[in-house]
């Protein structure tokens, strides 16, 4: 498929697209099921980020290397291949580095093959686009996907242990909500976060509505 | 009642730790597809075949790759037998009930990507169970997904009808609920534990 030029041009949004107007958790609910598994603390939500950051970037930058070799009706079965052996090297390496980390990620590491965002990543960008664009893409992608863990971990781990990365911060009196480490806690901080996105843009979008009345009504009188 | 035990094995991957609402296996699908009733008990039971079928073939790939001391392959290995499970579903799907091919659409090649899946033949492998205990888990953990999927269908049918500030329309609401439906999945944790 001829694409057309200007799509191959790099600009900030390449980047910047995945940290927020497409970011793949808050906006896309892509890729939920590590979102709301491993996030209960700031540490593994940390750890979980930067693996699925790593194995978006390998993969999809072999995905785009790959484009013009892989045949169309098999694609999908050579990117899950592609995936699944960059996170074969991710889950020896994380067993390598802290065995600790490994045991608390469980076979959420090995699971981040099923990571939704990443597959779509490879169909829907990196089978597209060049080299250098598809690594800036996958970069911003992954930092948004690293950011938005962080925003459930900080808040499920402030509320569910008084701590942040394993500091006390909320001191001895507070009463920790156990509740928010135990699974329904992911379900309830996700939805809250998504409560306060709606809110915010269907606030801006009711201040752009008002303001556009506005300069019509001082235009006609 | 024993852990090993099958009875146990069945309720523990059905209700106590429920795939959905306990382990957070196959949350895509469960928000994406739990619009309509219909729709989500045809995607939960297409779910759970697929479950079954590839429970099955990946306790004998462990064996063979055990035996070749190749165990580093198994993922590479569980994640093409998934897809080709997906592949024949579809295909039955697609010959003999056109209408349900048609209404699950783009979810239906996705079930490759339904962590549910892939968490089932891996913690199988973990838990280090034989043909029939991996049969019977295959099957608990088929039906926790239809029971979960289905629940939240009829809770969000039932949600159409509710008259909801239209900030908290959509996704927001749907995780809420499946908060909810957790919280008391919660009740089943500890069954089975007592003698």
């Amino acid at each position: 498929m001829a694409l057309p030029t200007a799509d191959q041009t790099l600009t900030a949004d390449t980047f910047l697209a995945g940290i927020w107007r497409e970011n793949p958790v808050f906006v896309m609910l892509l890729g939920m099921c590590p979102v709301l598994a491993v996030t209960n603390t700031v540490q593994n939500s940390l750890a979980m980020g930067l693996a699925t950051t790593f194995v978006l970037l390998a993969s999809s930058g072999l995905v785009s290397l790959l484009r013009h070799l892989i045949p169309k009706p098999v694609r999908i079965a050579a990117y899950i291949i592609i995936i699944a052996s960059f996170v074969t090297v991710v889950d020896y390496a994380i067993q390598a580095i802290s065995l600790d980390l490994y045991n608390q990620l469980g076979a959420f590491i090995q699971l981040i093959v099923a990571n939704c965002m990443i597959l779509g990543r490879a169909e829907s960008y990196a089978s597209r686009h060049g080299f250098i664009q598809t690594q800036v893409n996958s970069l911003g992608m992954g930092l948004g996907f690293t950011l938005a863990l962080l925003c459930l971990g900080g808040v499920r781990e402030l509320l569910g242990a008084g701590s942040l990365l394993g500091y006390p911060l909320l001191g001895s009196s507070f009463e920790p909500w156990v509740v928010m480490l135990l699974p329904p806690g992911g379900f309830f901080v996700l939805g809250a976060w998504l409560l306060l996105f709606a809110w915010l843009r269907e606030r801006r979008d009711q201040r752009a509505i008002a303001a556009a009345t506005h300069s019509a009504t001082a235009a006609h009188p | 009642m024993h852990p090993d035990s099958l009875s146990f094995i069945f309720l523990n991957a059905f209700l106590i730790n429920n795939f959905v609402l306990a382990l957070f296996l196959g949350i895509c699908p469960f928000l994406g597809v739990s619009g309509k009733l219909s729709t989500a008990a045809s995607m939960g039971v297409a779910t759970a075949f697929v479950m079954l079928v590839s429970s099955l073939c990946a306790w004998g790939i462990n064996a063979l790759l055990q035996l070749l001391d190749l165990e580093f392959l198994r993922l590479i290995c569980y994640i093409a037998v998934i897809a080709s499970a997906v592949q024949l579903v579809e295909m039955i799907l697609k010959k003999f009930a056109p209408a349900i091919f048609r209404s699950l659409g783009i979810f239906l090649p996705l079930i490759t990507t339904n962590c549910a899946i892939l968490g089932l033949a891996l913690f199988q492998t973990f838990k280090e169970y034989n043909l029939l205990q991996s049969l019977i888990y295959s099957l608990g953990a088929g039906a926790g997904f239809v029971l979960a999927i289905v629940l939240m269908a009829g809770l969000r049918e039932k949600l159409e009808l509710a008259d909801l500030p239209s900030v908290s329309r959509g996704a927001a609401m749907s995780l809420m609920l499946a908060g909810i439906l957790s919280l008391s999945f919660m009740g089943f944790a500890g069954l089975g534990s007592g003698h």
